[in-house]
């Protein structure tokens, strides 16, 4: 039986167990043998945005709905995990020098004498954590409901969540009292006591960001390969006859563009647990767009290639940026071009049409090489 | 809001940010007419369209340097070239992209979108590398510079009543060429239905890419007039072009008289807001309001009622 | 609404009513002031010339378009104020006049798809493939001629099959209303037969509601036959009754 097969084990083909162990192998065992712990905590600040890029490929690559405002949900997601740090970071012993000690810095600052109402539940980690998830998901059931009901979608759709992104960090910006402003939030500390600064608490991050992407990567299969995931491409494809058959199309693009919300706000969390501070520049219109590129590379419509095509082009924009920062935005400008004029299903699509058929004939299996990792959404 | 002004200075105080905010129109209504022709007419979305733009003020900045140092006689008309020229060189390039990357797009909207995101980085990036991350600005001529002093408390800027005037003028001759002359007859065409207009002999592929190149040089000639009111840095067009197609889908996309009130609205009401408000707030509002109107309204507010 | 049964005799409750049905597009009006009343069991076929409002009609029934005024009741419920998945779940299928069916899905995929089952976006998440469905779905695609191409691709099939697909994903979704929009339109005249001999078969049991060009063809099937002309019933009879009607033949048949 070839490697190729499409034998099913449950909801995963066995050609995706074996991508999902291989990338496993990756992220876990080889990556965190073979680099320093700066290094490791740069591919793991890498890997949060592959939970925005997998979040992609549900809403764009298989139900066509393109979201240029990812960002938003990562940075809120980000923004929720880091006002519970700062606050536990800003105790009244660290801040006794402030005139109000108690508050964040920069609220004390900005001549805030108590803490806003909105940040109340974030002293508590239960009600953070529940926070993380919810605040991005229930804004994205406000803006999705709000559209796809009315039957905005494509471009406009598009136009609209980079509005909404723009909105988002003018306000974060502007409102610097109670957001931090153009700084974000910075100098954290603890989470519950622990410092997070460490190379120990560095590296136990890494492996929880790991496991999580990968256990984010195996209910994006298991989205995919239910009957909603077929839904989705039915209505990519014929949004009309979807209707037709009886289904609420605004609630099935609410449902996935509320789930890539959800997904994104995950790595936005993981990024600021890993990174140390959250701000304004990774919520607007630009990171947004870029969040878009990764997905792209990967391919569209393959979960797991969104994972290698974050990884990739963010290697490719430290070492280029590090040696020659005029080249990156020529390189990532023809990234965008290349992807889109040459190779639409990206690196995924590669794989499937050059690389896995030429295992299969190296393996001399199955008459034809499954293009299974392209995603082709059929399956 | 309005606690601690008399009557006359919120006469005055709306006169003179009316008149801040026709500026800010003028560019507006500049750039979405380009855009606005491009997208409601082909239905492609050009993010690069703000680098366009910027080419035309960089074009204009070169030709004020030029006549500056080399032809200083004919100084006070060197905006009329430049703005010919900043035509001619968004134009150009526009064609030139339509052929390279956007023909290839026509069926896959979302596509031209990243696409050109990727080539407005790319432009960007070649600014830098040309003219230098600096912002420029361009010197005025003499006559364009000072201000009318209208009642004691309200006065007006010249360049902005030159500007004024160029974008009414503009907006004419683009209504022209859309509704009067052939190349608009056979881009409406085009748009309503492309197989047939082939088949009764029309280039489709000439027109699209006039069409492309001409929307391109409007961005141009809005970048000439942008020169007069804000400096020109390589990233100084993105700032603008969310604003843009905001203004343009806020208006319907097909609308060219829907565009221009768009714009009018959308620019007023920031500019109005501003001077009572912090400007982030101002823009915040204005933004959230389009956006709620788009999602009560979403064929825009000038569209007519069709059958699908 | 002051809603007075037309047709004396007959029996006051029709599967489908239709009354004072207008929509305007910018002014112009599709439809006009238009009634009509389909009964259970019934085989109605549509004609009338190009732009008489035949496809408009459909769309207003399963709410593609939205009326301007009038009233449409399916099983006495309202439908003009209802979304168009509820109007499915009412029991209102239509085929549309170009194959609509999902290029990127399986034949197999394309009718679980219409499954009525798990609706609700909880539902398609719990969906389960089990036996009941296995087994309807190929019973469906043995009457549909696609049994050995159940797991192509739709983008493969050829016009007459995605017709034929689309017909078997009305049929699986068993509706008592179905609509057709011109179903033998474009296909061969061996796919033609195959076709008059499916719809014969399958509209049993159900009312039918059909536009179609082919007089042959509405000749076979139809129990009675309204002519459309313009937005407004210009004729409505059996068959033999609209063919010799002067009205129809000048505007139409007579051509």
């Amino acid at each position: 039986m070839s490697v190729f097969s499409k034998e099913r084990y449950g909801f995963l083909a066995r050609s995706e167990i074996l991508g999902l162990l291989a990338l496993a192998a990756l992220i876990v065992v080889v990556v965190p043998l073979s680099l320093d712990i700066f290094r490791l905590n740069l591919v793991g600040k890498y890997l949060t945005y592959a939970f925005v890029a997998i979040g992609l490929v549900l809403c764009w690559g298989f139900g066509g709905i393109l979201s240029l405002g990812q960002g938003i949900f990562f940075g809120l997601g980000g923004y929720c995990m880091a006002m519970f740090l700062k606050l536990e970071a800003s105790s009244v012993e660290n801040t006794k020098i402030q005139s109000t000690p108690g508050i964040p810095d920069f609220m004390d600052w900005n001549q805030l004498t108590s803490l806003p109402w909105f940040w109340q539940p974030f002293k508590s980690l239960p009600l953070t954590l529940i926070a993380v998830v919810a605040v991005p998901a229930v804004f994205a059931f406000v803006i999705g409901t709000a559209m796809f009901k009315r039957r905005v979608g494509g471009v406009y759709f598009a136009i609209i969540t980079q509005a909404v992104a723009a909105i988002l960090t003018i306000l974060i910006i502007g409102q610097q009292g109670f957001t931090g402003g153009i700084n974000g939030i910075t100098d954290l500390r603890t989470l519950l006591g622990w410092d997070i600064r460490t190379d120990h608490a560095k590296y136990v991050l890494y492996f929880v960001n790991a496991a999580l992407l990968m256990g984010v990567l195996v209910l994006g299969y298991f989205v995919r390969a239910s009957k909603l995931g077929r839904i989705l491409v039915a209505m990519r494809d014929k949004e009309d006859r979807v209707r037709f058959s009886g289904y609420s199309v605004a609630s099935f693009k609410t449902f996935v563009f509320c789930l890539a919300a959800a997904l994104a706000a995950v790595g936005g969390a993981m990024f600021t647990l890993q990174v140390g501070f959250m701000s304004p520049s990774f919520v607007g219109i630009v990171p947004s767009i870029e969040m878009v590129i990764y997905t792209a590379v990967g391919g569209r419509l393959s979960l797991i290639g969104a994972v290698y095509g974050t990884l990739l082009v963010n290697a490719a924009k430290t070492a280029l940026s590090e040696s020659f920062p005029q080249l990156w935005l020529l390189g990532l400008g023809g990234l965008f071009i290349a992807v889109v004029l040459a190779f639409p299903n990206g690196l995924a699509g590669i794989w499937g049409a050059w690389i896995a058929p030429w295992f299969a004939r190296l393996t001399k299996s199955g008459s034809h090489g499954s293009a299974v990792a392209n995603g082709s959404p059929a399956e | 809001m309005f606690e601690g002004y008399s009557l006359g200075d919120l006469a005055s105080i709306f006169v003179m940010q009316g008149f801040a905010g026709l500026i800010l129109f003028s560019v507006f209504v500049l750039m979405a007419l380009g855009l606005a022709i491009i997208f409601g007419q082909m239905g492609v979305i050009n993010m690069a369209h703000g680098e366009f733009m910027i080419l035309g003020a960089y074009v204009t900045w070169m030709c004020s340097q030029i006549f500056q140092n080399y032809i200083p006689a004919l100084f006070p008309i060197y905006f009329f070239v430049a703005m010919a020229l900043a035509f001619v060189a968004s134009g150009a390039l526009g064609m030139l992209v339509e052929w390279a990357l956007i023909r290839h797009l026509y069926k896959r909207p979302l596509d031209t979108l990243l696409a050109t995101w990727g080539l407005s980085l790319i432009l960007q990036q070649v600014y830098r590398s040309v003219f230098g991350p600096r912002e420029v600005g361009v010197d005025l001529p003499s006559w364009m510079m000072g201000s009318l002093q209208l009642t004691d408390t309200i006065e007006v800027q010249i360049n902005g009543l030159f500007v004024m005037s160029l974008t009414v003028v503009i907006t004419v001759v683009v209504a022209f060429l859309m509704f009067r002359s052939g190349w608009g007859r056979q881009v409406r065409a085009v748009v309503q239905n492309r197989v047939m207009a082939g088949a009764v002999g029309i280039d489709t592929e000439k027109v699209d890419r006039l069409t492309f190149g001409i929307g391109c040089g409007i961005a141009g000639v809005a970048g000439s007039a942008f020169t007069m009111i804000g400096s020109t840095g390589p990233t100084a067009g993105q700032l603008y072009i969310v604003d843009t197609f905001l203004v343009v889908v806020f208006g319907g996309a097909q609308s060219l008289l829907g565009t221009i009130l768009s714009a009018f609205t959308i620019s007023q009401a920031q500019s109005t807001m501003e001077f009572f408000l912090s400007g982030s707030i101002a823009k915040v509002l204005t933004l959230l309001g389009v956006v709620g109107i788009l999602m009560l309204r979403p064929q825009g507010l000038f569209v007519l009622k069709i059958r699908r | 609404m002051t809603t007075q049964p037309i047709g004396q005799g007959m029996a006051p409750d029709f599967l489908l009513e239709i009354e004072n049905l207008t929509v305007s597009f910018d002014g112009f009006k599709a439809v006009n002031d238009l009634s009509l009343y389909v009964d259970k069991n019934e085989i109605r076929v549509i004609i009338g010339p190009n732009g008489a409002g035949k496809t408009t009609v459909l769309d207003l029934i399963c709410g593609r378009t939205k009326a301007t005024s009038g009233s449409i009741r399916f099983k006495g419920q309202e439908l003009t104020r209802l979304s168009e998945n509820k109007i499915v779940l009412a029991g209102v299928g239509r085929k549309f006049q170009t194959p609509s069916i999902y290029d990127d899905l399986t034949v197999f995929e394309n009718l679980e798809i219409s499954y009525p089952r798990g609706r609700t976006v909880f539902g398609a998440l719990t969906f389960r493939r089990d036996a009941q469905v296995i087994e309807r779905i190929e019973e469906i695609a043995e009457m549909i001629f696609l049994s050995d191409r159940l797991h192509e691709r739709g983008e493969f099939l050829s016009h007459g099959q995605k017709q034929w697909l689309e017909i078997g994903m009305l049929l699986i979704q068993d509706p008592e209303l179905l609509m057709l929009d011109e179903p033998v339109a474009g296909m061969s005249v061996t796919e033609r037969v195959k076709t008059a001999e499916l719809l014969n078969r399958i509209i049993k049991d159900r009312s039918v509601l059909v536009i179609e060009h082919d007089m042959k063809f509405v000749e076979d099937i139809a129990h009675r036959v309204t002519v459309l002309h313009q937005g407004k019933v210009l004729s409505e009879g059996s068959m033999e009754r609209v063919q010799n009607d002067p009205k129809v033949i000048e505007v139409y048949l007579g051509h």
